[in-house]
């Protein structure tokens, strides 16, 4: 077989790999970010310090036993979380996670890091990104139960709204950039302004950026926008009937989604593999001559998951039409109008 | 000859699922199946070398308005279509209105049939586009979409919204504000 081919391969295949193991550890970073915030140790009898606790985890959700609620959709139901967790895994798909690199002289000539190179990329992204909501409302839907409706219709309602003001956000930096191919995307980000400071696009759209991670909380349905597993109000809200595998695979669902949208706002305004810092250090031509920008990205990547994890023991939940109300009344708004300000501004400095 | 059988794995899955939306006695499930349709049209978009066109079906159609459909779906929570007494009687002897229906549908058959006879050949159908790489530019399609087809674009834009504000006259009360 050709070798780029194989090598290719290799890559999709760490990719998914990648994100299937982001999933189990991003469960114990979770607890454990938790549990260091409630001054407390968080989970810490399996393995030294707790670390193996995600194949406890993995292991008592394979054993349970499946139910399925005897009025449920018998195809829907099955497929409801099966097509949450292919949705979530083929997002990734058009995300680049490194520049050209032959990992340490390993390889005697370079290769691009990413599963695929789309020229309309940022689109595939969105438009995968879209059908996950299928999903969670099929799971709603076809558990028949009053709650798990409730979850879902909340569901959808909220991800429609939000996907609004996601998208122009991103429509944004597609302007600055001139190009829809995430890669070229990350690539003009290159290179610092006046030696100090990045040409990351975050400096250029500091309020698509604030509306694309809060965009992004509400599509991944973190707290502090929640709604459709708000426990409080709606017992477990659209996964409350699943049990053992099938209900597994919503979790983890939702933890690759979250590495997505991170991924995704490295890639679109955090320069990528370009640049470590939100300022310039003396590592970053090492890091260009050594090849290792991709180690960089999934140290962004990490910090801004961090921060999800962060936000959700932080900030208290909103109420549903608070919701409802931020997003149409405020951060559409507010987006359109980023949107108009930045097609402005390139057409006036490209002039 | 890969893309003629992609052509005709997508045509079918397309073809297959629209069928089938019809034929559902479960609304839910008519809304899955055009979803189908519809990724399967996008499929056909993108071996048209149209990337973006793809891509806005699936966001736009498949994304956000299928997504409406179901949250309607949701909300009438209509496990089965309501079966009117006529239903299960011979097509031919329902009344007019069926009828006419069956008329439109043997007409749009035999255009269907007519236009595919007036294609030589289908295989010239499939590859050869000329305009396709002019498509394929976001660039290119976004000036011949203001310039050269802008007054179509005008329009289709006028009549959505002559549709939207139809719906919210229909959709209000009497006494409503």
């Amino acid at each position: 077989m050709d070798l780029r081919l194989l090598i290719q391969f290799l890559i999709i295949f760490a990719a998914f790999f990648m994100l299937v193991n982001a999933s189990a550890v991003l469960v114990l970073a979770e607890r454990k970010v938790m549990g260091f915030m409630q001054q407390r140790y968080g989970p810490y009898l399996v393995g030294p310090h707790g670390m193996l606790q995600p194949f406890a985890d993995i292991l008592k959700l394979l054993m349970k036993e499946e139910l399925r609620p005897k009025g449920a959709d018998k195809w829907l139901f099955t497929l409801a979380p099966i097509l949450a967790v292919t949705t979530a895994f083929a997002a990734f798909a058009t995300v680049p996670f490194g520049g050209e690199t032959t990992f340490f002289g390993l390889l005697d000539q370079p290769v691009k890091l990413g599963a695929a190179d789309v020229n309309v990329g940022v689109l595939v992204i969105f438009a995968i990104t879209s059908m996950g909501v299928y999903g969670i409302v099929l799971a709603g839907w076809s558990s028949n139960s009053k709650y798990a409706l409730f979850g879902g219709l909340r569901a959808s309602a909220q991800m429609i709204s939000y996907e609004l003001s996601y998208a122009t956000a991103l429509a944004a930096v597609i302007m600055l950039a001139g190009s829809m191919s995430v890669r070229e995307v990350v690539d003009s980000q290159a290179g610092t302004w006046f030696g100090v400071l990045p040409k990351w696009y975050i400096f250029l759209q500091p309020v698509g950026f604030i509306i694309y991670f809060i965009a992004g909380i509400a599509e991944t349905n973190r707290a502090p926008f929640d709604f459709p597993e708000a426990e409080q109000e709606l017992v477990a809200g659209f996964n409350t009937e699943y049990s053992s595998v099938r209900f597994a695979l919503f979790p983890q669902a939702e933890y690759i989604n979250m590495v997505t949208v991170a991924a995704v706002a490295t890639d679109l305004y955090l320069g990528g593999w370009h640049g470590l810092l939100p300022f310039y250090t003396p590592l970053d031509p090492l890091i260009e001559q050594w090849n290792i920008g991709w180690l960089v990205f999934f140290a962004k990547i990490g910090g801004i998951l961090f921060f999800y994890i962060w936000m959700r023991w932080t900030v208290p939940r909103y109420r549903y039409d608070q919701l409802m109300k931020f997003g149409w009344k405020y951060l559409f708004p507010a987006s359109v109008i980023n949107l108009l300000v930045t097609a402005a501004m390139v057409l006036y400095f490209n002039a | 000859m890969p893309e003629t059988l992609l052509f005709y794995v997508l045509s079918g899955l397309a073809v297959g699922a629209s069928a089938l939306v019809i034929g559902q006695r479960n609304p839910m499930y008519s809304v899955l199946l055009l979803i189908v349709s519809f990724a399967a049209l996008a499929g056909l978009y993108i071996t048209l070398d149209a990337p973006f066109v793809a891509m806005a079906q699936m966001i736009i159609y498949a994304g956000a308005i299928m997504v409406l459909f179901l949250f309607v779906v949701m909300l009438l929570n209509a496990p089965q279509e309501d079966a009117a007494e006529w239903d299960r009687t011979h097509p031919l002897r329902r009344p007019g209105v069926a009828r006419i229906g069956i008329v439109l549908a043997v007409l749009l058959v035999a255009e269907l049939g007519w236009a595919l006879a007036k294609v030589a050949s289908l295989e010239g159908a499939v590859g050869g586009n000329a305009d396709g790489a002019a498509i394929a530019s976001v660039r290119e399609m976004g000036r011949v979409l203001f310039t050269q087809y802008s007054f179509a674009f005008e329009a289709t834009s006028v009549l959505i919204l002559v549709a939207m504000i139809g719906a919210v006259v229909l959709a209000r009360r009497e006494g409503d504000a």
